[in-house]
């Protein structure tokens, strides 16, 4: 029995576990998930109960076009992580700057959307329940997004200084997952706001 | 050091004060730690501190209260004495001691040198820190430019419309959502951390069903946080929103609606019951089997009933709302949902019967607190099941009743078990151990203090002695109750005095403990006590749940049985 623990060796070297980078962001997404859940809740439990206007139905219109270009931020930013994996950073440089566009581009739409409905449409967070729930619901996607482009761009900065290379795959890799997350939160709050909440 | 005996040229005392680290450098690196060692005892030294505060507190009130139409306290200073003990104890004691005991033990327990993000968990700790004294802050600052009100007044669930501006003036809401906010983010760090840890750094052949209980329970304790902290700081968003953005979330005038706020925030404050005293079942499925001298009856079983838990108390926060008015539908519901929460947890009661059954039984300090813990958190889930009957509830919701429940799951469940876990790991954490003949001073005093405050408060309670208030008349029937319950509260504070001047006394002159004091089986106890900062110098391999078993009886292995 004193050799007890040499037969496991063939076992031990097969030993392996998940990336720490992986579980850490799936957990941190969860959390944030569960964040989000909350403000949908409250969006769709607060529907229609507005006592006064503006009503949604008078003033909203769908972002198509902002939302179109988001949603492709997520097919240009895996073509940025595949060109990262053949080790062409021309074109990871690019199509990360493109995802950045886009992402820039979804932003200022929400900002002019926000611009129109505050100053022309008397709509803010006070008005009324609406108010309430479309600018938290709204506002709290956007400062996701914001994160996200923040940390796009950072990585983009470091990238045309040659300072990203394939060791940092994974980081490439756990950056896009969020990206991918922002993109699928806002199919929710699209839905949510200008589909049902209409 | 080694250049200095090389070198036979510098004079050895001088090596020597070089050695003794001066205090200002200590405390830099106590500060600028990352090592999850350090963290987890400032983390638990935090959670004491803030105990002995919050419990001073509690004393206070119980003072307030042992006669009536006492006036030793006024009534909005009562207010604000139940309210900061109320979220001090969950919040800044509970939860810390919890993530302290975390920190500690789950790297040693699975073999690794570290928590899975170091700086992460130092983040965790000091990001926790500033929210406990934030909160403690606005006893100064709360008035702000209004000049009303000081520390929060408005009860640890701070119910809407009384949080709103209109009612809650000044900043004291707001210190206590901020502070809240902000140790909550400390606890997602650490939940975070432990689920990674857990996930992706145990040794070789630790596999998930070879890992200890402790580690299990604390797998989904981390799990439950990262899920249910987000809908308390949402709901906590909407308020702040409500209060300085003028949004309209609990404005009841406009629509809004108070019930929505108790939804938010029970849907937060059920499961952290479960966040609360599963860690105290962790604590306890780690020390019952060490001091029965068994391993731990339906190991399978166990895990199963704690993962069982981690999902039913999702669905079970509406049984605190009973009285509000919902539906048949959702008092049946949830009435039923929470009875079945007992299901798991009965399963529990009887695996650590189980293993007792039979069992060599060493009545040690750490198996005292665990028995006791045994019986009163028995206690505590037959009145939980009782408040579970919803027509029941409308009779005893916010009765003192209510109280004596919530104080035996808290302390009867988890503060007995904390200190059982105090005295069964203090000496791998300082090499000492605590004197047993203290201990068993500390144990019985409590024990009777315990019990002596909090049973007679159910008899309180069902003769319709409401929560919260801050005098009583005379001749209602509950004087003599509360002066039991005060009574109580001199026996507590004295076995407070006993654990604190043991941790002293056995730091000073405690004996020394060895590796392995305890005889025990799992992987902390096989590092030196305490541990060197890279806690293993060979990460060790394990092949059955108690790898020391293994080590120790090499003709007959746990392995060959698993």
């Amino acid at each position: 029995m004193a050799a007890a623990s040499s037969p496991t060796i063939s076992a031990a070297a097969e030993w392996k576990l998940p990336s720490k980078r992986k579980v850490g962001l799936i957990c941190l997404l969860a959390t944030e998930s569960a964040l989000f859940t909350i403000f949908v809740v409250a969006y769709l439990f607060y529907l229609g109960k507005s006592l006064n206007g503006p009503y949604p139905k008078d003033i909203l219109s769908p972002p198509w076009l902002a939302s179109v270009a988001l949603l492709s931020s997520s097919v240009t930013v895996v073509l940025a992580e595949r060109a990262f994996l053949r080790g062409n950073l021309g074109r990871f440089k690019l199509m990360l700057f493109v995802t950045i566009a886009l992402g820039v581009f979804f932003l200022g739409a929400t900002a002019l959307e926000w611009k129109r409905l505050i100053t022309h449409d008397q709509f803010t967070i006070s008005s009324n329940l609406a108010g309430s729930t479309y600018y938290s619901l709204v506002g709290l996607h956007a400062s996701h997004v914001v994160i996200g482009l923040l940390l796009l761009s950072l990585v983009w900065v470091l990238s045309l200084a040659n300072w990203v290379g394939p060791e940092q795959h994974e980081r490439v890799e756990m950056l896009s997952w969020y990206w991918h997350f922002v993109d699928a939160i806002w199919i929710v709050v699209f839905t949510v706001v200008y589909i049902l909440g209409r | 050091m080694p250049a200095s005996s090389l070198n036979p040229a510098v004079p050895i005392p001088q090596a020597a004060a070089a050695e003794r680290p001066s205090i200002p450098s200590i405390l830099h690196e106590w500060v600028t730690t990352t090592d999850h060692k350090r963290l987890g005892l400032m983390y638990i030294m935090a959670g004491l501190l803030f105990f002995v505060i919050s419990g001073c507190m509690a004393a206070l009130i119980r003072v307030q209260l042992a006669f009536p139409n006492n006036d030793f306290l006024p009534p909005q200073m009562f207010n604000r004495m139940f309210t900061m003990h109320g979220t001090a104890m969950v919040f800044l004691v509970g939860m810390p001691i919890i993530a302290g005991l975390m920190n500690y033990l789950v790297p040693l327990m699975i073999g690794a040198r570290d928590m899975a993000f170091p700086r992460l968990n130092a983040f965790g700790f000091w990001i926790f820190l500033f929210g406990g004294g934030l909160l403690y802050f606005s006893y100064l600052a709360a008035p702000g430019l209004s000049g009303a009100g000081s520390a929060p007044d408005v009860g640890w669930f701070a119910y809407s419309p009384l949080t709103g501006k209109a009612f809650s003036r000044g900043h004291s809401t707001d210190y206590w959502i901020l502070s809240i906010m902000i140790s909550g983010i400390g606890s997602i760090a650490s939940a975070i951390n432990v689920i990674v840890t857990v996930i992706t750094m145990r040794c070789r052949g630790m596999t998930l069903m070879k890992m200890p209980m402790f580690v299990w329970i604390v797998l989904v304790v981390a799990y439950l946080i990262v899920i249910v902290l987000p809908p308390l700081t949402a709901a906590q968003i909407m308020l702040l929103l409500d209060r300085f953005l003028g949004a309209k979330f609990f404005d009841t005038q406009a629509g809004g609606s108070a019930v929505l706020w108790q939804h938010f925030f029970w849907i937060f404050g059920h499961p952290e019951v479960y966040v609360l005293i599963l860690p105290g079942f962790a604590v306890a499925t780690e020390i019952i089997p060490v001091f029965s001298r068994k391993p731990i009856f339906g190991y399978a079983v166990m895990v199963g009933a704690s993962v069982m838990i981690g999902f039913i108390s999702l669905g079970v926060w509406a049984h605190h709302m009973f009285t509000i008015g919902m539906s048949a539908m959702s008092n049946t519901f949830f009435a039923t949902s929470t009875m079945l929460v007992g299901i798991p947890t009965g399963i529990k009661l009887f695996n650590w019967l189980g293993t007792m059954w039979g069992g060599k039984i060493r009545f040690k300090t750490p198996m005292l607190f665990c028995v006791a813990f045994l019986f009163q958190f028995l206690c505590a889930g037959l009145t939980g099941i009782m408040l579970a009957v919803a027509p029941f509830d409308w009779q005893l919701s916010d009765s003192y009743f209510v109280v004596a429940h919530f104080h035996y799951v808290l302390i009867g469940g988890l503060l007995f078990t904390i200190f059982g876990a105090i005295y069964y790991w203090f000496p791998k954490a300082t090499g000492k151990l605590l004197s047993e003949k203290l201990g068993k001073w500390h144990f019985w005093v409590f024990l009777i203090g315990f019990n002596l405050t909090f049973g007679p408060l159910h008899i309180a309670g069902i003769l319709g002695m409401p929560r919260r208030i801050y005098t009583y008349d005379v001749g209602r029937g509950w004087d003599v109750w509360n002066l039991l319950a005060s009574i109580g509260v001199i026996f507590q504070a004295v076995g407070i005095l006993f654990f604190v001047g043991n941790i002293l006394w056995s730091l000073w002159k405690g004996k020394k403990a060895g590796d392995d004091p305890w005889d025990a089986w799992t992987l902390e106890w096989s590092t030196t006590s305490p541990p060197p900062p890279y806690n293993f110098e060979v990460l060790p391999e394990v092949r059955s749940r108690r790898p020391l078993w293994d080590l120790k009886h090499p003709t007959d292995p746990d392995w060959k049985y698993e």
